[in-house]
């Protein structure tokens, strides 16, 4: 007997409708959340960003009005301390891993030692910040802050540099061996060139992950009511500032703390934009 | 100018594979020398000794002897250093996906530091004409990348990086392997041309192609050099049982 074929090609793309309609569901499912946090935070804070919340400091307590600007610029010092230190060291680790320690003991201590500390919750980062670098300094500092931060960086950017170098096809490397370019150079001027866009996705990944962390910040760099851009002082961030306005009892620090939710989020989606821009600047027809 | 390579007791394994077996071999300068032999008998492994490739593997070993010219590369000098004297085009073309042309064919001189603008454009077409890819290539030289040129002119730009450090030995591993007849052909009448300033070795798993471009064949079975003789007498009437049956089609 024939089969049916009209029935069967008649299954068939019903299959595929099914199929391609969960995936778009899917897809839906994990872009909802997003774009209900975004506009529910521009409901909830647009309304009190103003020219002031840019400017100026947080009022004393009670007083209406003010804003956040010692903040943002704290929060700008502070990932600039964390990226300073977790992006090199990061990076480095990357490279052993992927094109120097390969099968070593030593790269899979590493290897472990980074997955550990990616799991390791950011408070305990703090605490660590604290005893190694606020109590022998004796107070607050950003600078402690940015290394709380800059060691949480460390373990995504290291897996990521690796990932990316292992994909970088075996005879490009050869290549550059064989035209007599010395392997350290052969490395870094080709492998990490070649892989850079997914070692700089790597990094912006974790300066976005960190650029919201608050627990790492709650006894480095303390928070400040007033301006203070030293790495030597305790200065206030965004994350630290929303904190403490969300559990204030003041309905204006309420509305503050959600247009610095917005003001972090933004600032954060700026800042990766702009790295991409430069670092796609350049790229030639054709490349891969 | 191209140098004469002598190879003497040349064993070599990866791992407990002894995959080079006592090869002993006199490629003459300024010619075209072709390996012949079934997948896997040693051939690629062979070039791959002579600048020293062989090594970069972490399980790879190697003893015995090659001197390419007057230098014994395995005592007089680093493996860096050889590398630059003896090029090498791969089974694949692997341009460098991030450079453009004009970078791929000069990165060999620029990763070692050098800088002079001028020089490096003169090197540039001097390498790119010797490859015979200058006119299609010259109006986006810096534009775009190597990697969106198609397959044989990718082959041809590798060939063109490898010329630019200007080497005296030029290896290619199945240079034509994975090309259509009309790039292939392109990379024969290359060698042809290039064969008197550079002494070429080539692997081929393609006779004709041996055939057509060397005036020298050697054949490999196994890990060993069963017979090395001119082309001409390999092909027509050789003295080894097993270079007949290969030559012939009995077996591989």
């Amino acid at each position: 007997m024939k089969p049916n074929l009209d029935l069967r090609s008649l299954w068939r793309t019903a299959k595929d409708r099914i199929a391609t309609g969960l995936a778009i569901l899917a897809t839906l499912l994990v872009v909802a959340p997003l774009v209900a946090i975004f506009f529910y935070l521009i409901y909830k804070g647009a309304s009190s960003l103003n020219w002031a919340f840019f400017t100026e400091i947080p009022k004393p307590e009670g007083e209406v009005g003010g804003g956040m600007a010692n903040a943002i610029v704290g929060s700008a010092v502070i990932l600039a301390v964390a990226s300073f230190f977790g992006i090199p060291i990061g990076i480095g680790g990357g490279i052993y891993l992927a094109e120097f320690g390969r099968g070593t003991k030593l790269a899979n201590a590493v290897r472990f030692t980074a997955d550990v500390l990616n799991g390791v919750p950011s408070i305990v980062m703090g605490i660590a910040a604290y005893s190694l670098i606020v109590m022998p300094m004796h107070h607050f500092s950003s600078f402690a802050g940015g290394v709380a931060l800059g060691i949480m960086m460390i373990p995504t950017v290291t897996r990521t540099t690796e990932e990316m170098l292992l994909m970088v096809p075996h005879s490009v490397r050869e290549a550059a061996l064989g035209l007599g370019v010395p392997n350290w150079r052969s490395v870094i001027s080709i492998t990490l060139k070649t892989a850079s866009p997914g070692v700089i996705t790597g990094c912006m990944l974790a300066f976005a992950r960190v650029a919201g962390e608050t627990a790492p910040l709650l006894f480095t760099a303390l928070g400040n009511q007033f301006w203070s851009v030293s790495l030597n002082h305790e200065v206030s961030a965004l994350p630290l500032q929303i904190y403490n306005y969300a559990i204030s009892p003041y309905d204006d620090q309420h509305r503050q703390a959600w247009a610095g939710s917005l003001v972090l989020i933004a600032l954060i989606v700026i800042a990766v934009s702009l790295v991409r821009f430069f670092t796609s600047r350049g790229t030639l027809k054709g490349a891969s | 100018m191209g140098v004469a390579i002598e190879v003497k007791a040349l064993n070599a394994w990866y791992g407990a594979t002894h995959t080079l077996q006592d090869i002993e071999l006199h490629i003459p300068a300024n010619h075209a020398t072709a390996l012949i032999g079934p997948s896997g008998c040693g051939k690629s492994t062979f070039v791959r000794c002579l600048n020293r490739m062989h090594e970069t593997n972490p399980i790879a070993r190697v003893t015995g002897s090659v001197k390419i010219g007057d230098l014994d590369i395995y005592n007089d000098i680093s493996p860096v250093e050889i590398r630059r004297r003896v090029g090498m085009v791969f089974q694949r073309p692997n341009p460098f996906p991030t450079m453009s042309i004009y970078d791929n064919v000069c990165s060999g001189l620029k990763l070692n530091g050098y800088r002079n603008r001028r020089e490096l454009d003169e090197i540039v077409e001097r390498s790119l004409r010797s490859a015979a890819l200058w006119d299609e290539v010259r109006d986006d030289l810096k534009k775009k990348s190597g990697a969106s040129l198609s397959g044989g002119q990718q082959q041809r730009m590798c060939i063109a990086r490898a010329l630019a450090v200007d080497p005296e030995v030029l290896l290619m591993d199945e240079p034509a392997s994975a090309l259509d007849p009309v790039s292939t052909s392109k990379i024969e009448d290359l060698i042809f041309q290039l064969k008197s300033q550079y002494t070429i070795v080539i692997v081929t798993h393609n006779m004709q192609q041996a055939a057509r471009v060397a005036e020298k064949t050697g054949f490999f079975l196994n890990g060993r050099l069963v017979e090395f003789d001119s082309t001409h007498k390999i092909f027509t009437n050789p003295t080894d049982k097993r270079t007949e049956d290969y030559i012939t089609g009995r077996f591989g």
